[in-house]
């Protein structure tokens, strides 16, 4: 088979505590270098603390897996500081086609929303975004990870995780004051730790194909039901970087997934659905099952469960990678905050809270699409083909035809972090909200709210002309920043210039305005990981600090 | 009124974030209506609950309307 992608090998290096025979002590540790844990590890680097990763193999991940990165898990990852490069090299598309059986039925063109910064997704293979994800970890001197050190042994106490770790020169232990643990679906210190997880399996299979087209190939989004080509059955296709197709065919269960593997059973049916003149070569072909399922919580003392580990969603609607890194951003500030003694352990808890809500919306969708696409029953299947033949001419029937949704951020609307409205505001940007981009204009040139957005408690404050703010609500503003948890104030404007110490954002396009109904004295307390937390019409500095207090359960 | 084949689907007192969701809602609910039901029994949940909306639409014109497009190309 082809290859277009040269797998790095990482060097092992002997631990210390081997070479030195002690214990390791560490203040946070976490198990998995997939793209979940990586993005833990990188974010509580940037945050001042220092991590250790560890993982027990020495490259990155291998073969077909993780293909879509969403929207919003680029906003994570450009807070990280590393989304550009996955975005230069992605693809990004907008026309996507669905057919049935014979016929295109329909297409659509995603025209995203104008003015945000990122794409509603970009098509990159998996071990691209590890490898810059790595990348990035190494830029960072307080972030130390070691390949081929594998986690055999979890144990717990009220005060700390001690792990045993195996190594070629032999095994060490570990202690931990916290433990994220993003080692992956099957997560075997969930097993250690004798922890549930529960949900069913889907009772399907998918082959998945990565092809190398030799000639042109539209980079569009294309869905079959019951193609001629694969009976019954449906298929996807889209593209990724290197001119690499992946390509899903649905299998049913009961095929021998052994046999359906064999390039002589998996290029023609290859054959068939490009037509016989497109030349192709296959890069990697698998066999893949699904389930849905989640642990109860995410949160067990002092151990933290992120991504996989935690949550599995079928694979309609891309949202493995994309929920898991976006565990990490609720995760880490509330995590930052409780090792510097500035929030109580139970902030914690949120996190599982608002991080199952999110898993719970995931599994939903990816379920929903799973069952439009294989129906279970014979009356489902007839409805399901009465969209797909109402869609061609009819507008309401295209929005029933579910073959994925976009995977998308949660309104985290009930979370008991957010203090809720007491006046009235239009659009979607409620408490518990993921904030919405939009462009502005700073001393550097334009550029975008989520930019300068993040990382800490802020507030944004709005008035038309940042130069006609008073010194008594300038003085307040500046006021925010001397607590235990500072608040950052920023004056969102039309014009003009903030008072000396105060941050201005020139709102050029009066998108932000727009999309946060935003009036003269409006202003939005933004948690850490870019959610609105709370909002008023007028500043009031207490009601700012009961709000932090709040959102940081130290009321 | 002219049938509306728009996407109309929404949910007096929910509120909804993403223009997928009221939709994808409703067919959940559709397909859950007739689990475990045998063929037979669902086509008689299916033939109620047309009778039922077609009394609530009420205008003829527009069930008219309905019915034909329904039967063309099947
Ligand atoms: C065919 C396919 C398509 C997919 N498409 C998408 C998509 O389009 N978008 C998307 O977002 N997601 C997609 N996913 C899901 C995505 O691949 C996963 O959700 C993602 O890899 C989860 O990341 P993770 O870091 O939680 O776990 P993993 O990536 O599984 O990483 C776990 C890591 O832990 C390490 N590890 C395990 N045990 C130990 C141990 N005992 N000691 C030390 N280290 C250990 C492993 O070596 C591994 O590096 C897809 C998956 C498949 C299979």
């Amino acid at each position: 088979m082809l290859s277009t992608f040269q797998y790095p090998k990482f060097e092992y290096i002997r631990p210390p505590e081997i070479a030195e025979g002690r214990e390791g002590h560490y203040p946070v540790v976490i198990v998995g270098a997939g793209p979940v844990g990586l993005a833990a590890a990188i974010d509580l680097a940037r945050q001042g603390q220092r991590v250790l990763l560890l993982d027990n193999d020495d490259t990155v991940s291998i073969g077909s897996r993780g293909v879509c990165y969403a929207k919003r898990t680029l906003e994570v990852l450009d807070r990280l500081g590393c989304a550009e490069e996955m975005v230069q090299k992605g693809v990004s598309w907008n026309v996507g086609r669905t057919f049935f059986r014979e016929e295109e039925v329909f297409n659509f063109n995603l025209c995203p929303e104008p003015d945000h910064h990122r794409p509603g997704m970009i098509n990159l293979q998996q071990y691209y975004l590890e490898d810059d994800l790595i990348k990035r970890a190494r830029q960072l001197p307080n972030l130390e990870i070691r390949f081929r050190n594998t986690v055999i042994g979890v144990t717990q106490r009220d005060d700390c995780a001690t792990l045993r770790v195996e190594t070629a020169d032999g095994a060490y232990t570990l202690h931990a004051d916290w433990l994220i643990v993003a080692d992956g679906a099957r997560s075997p210190i969930r097993t250690m730790l004798g922890l549930d997880i529960d949900g069913k399996i889907f009772m399907d299979r998918f082959l998945i194909a990565d092809v190398v087209m030799k000639a042109d190939f539209p980079t569009e989004r294309w869905f079959w039901f019951d193609p001629p080509f694969h009976r019954n059955q449906s298929v996807l296709l889209h593209r990724q970087a290197d001119n690499v197709f992946r390509i899903d065919f649905q299998l049913g269960w009961n095929v021998d997934p052994e046999e359906e593997k064999k390039p002589e059973n998996v290029i023609p049916r290859i054959k068939s659905m490009l037509g016989d003149d497109r030349e192709f070569e296959l890069e990697w072909v698998s066999v893949y099952t699904f389930q849905c399922r989640r642990m109860n919580r995410f949160n067990h003392g002092r151990v933290l469960f992120v991504g996989d580990s935690a949550h599995q969603v079928s694979p309609f609607g891309a949202r493995g990678a994309n929920s898991g890194i976006q565990d990490t951003d609720n995760l880490v500030w509330k995590l930052k905050l409780v090792m510097d003694g500035k929030a109580p352990a139970t902030l914690l808890d949120t996190y599982s809270e608002e991080r199952c809500y999110a898993a719970d919306e995931n599994i939903m969708n990816s379920t929903r699409s799973t069952d439009f696409i294989t129906p279970k029953s014979a009356v489902s299947k007839t409805f399901r083909n009465a969209v797909l033949g109402l869609a061609e001419n009819h507008a309401f029937a295209r929005a029933l035809v579910n073959s994925g949704r976009l995977s998308v951020p949660s309104f985290l609307a009930d979370s008991s972090l957010n203090t809720a409205d007491s006046e009235v505001f239009a659009g979607n940007m409620i408490p518990g909200a993921p904030l919405d981009d939009a462009p502005i204009q700073t001393t550097e040139g334009t550029q975008w709210l989520l930019g300068a957005v993040g990382n800490r408690f802020q507030l944004l404050h709005y008035i038309p002309d940042a130069s006609a703010l008073d010194a008594a609500t300038a003085r307040a503003l500046r006021s925010l920043i001397d607590a235990p948890i500072a608040v950052e104030a920023i004056v969102v404007a039309e014009r003009g210039t903030a008072p000396a110490g105060l941050a201005t954002l020139i709102d050029a396009k009066g998108r932000v305005r727009e999309r946060y109904d935003l009036r003269e004295g409006t202003s939005y307390l933004v948690r850490p990981d870019q959610h609105v937390a709370a909002r008023w019409r007028t500043l009031d500095v207490a009601q700012v600090r009961v709000a932090v207090a709040r959102a940081t359960c130290n009321a | 009124m002219a049938l509306n084949t728009q996407p109309n689907l929404h949910e007096p007192g929910k509120r909804h974030f993403r223009a997928f969701s009221s939709g994808d809602d409703f067919y959940e609910a559709l397909i859950e209506t007739h689990r475990e039901l045998t063929d037979e029994q669902s086509a008689m949940v299916n033939a109620r609950l047309i009778l039922l909306l077609a009394n609530h639409i009420g205008d003829l014109s527009v069930l008219r309307e309905a019915m034909h497009i329904a039967r063309e190309g099947v």
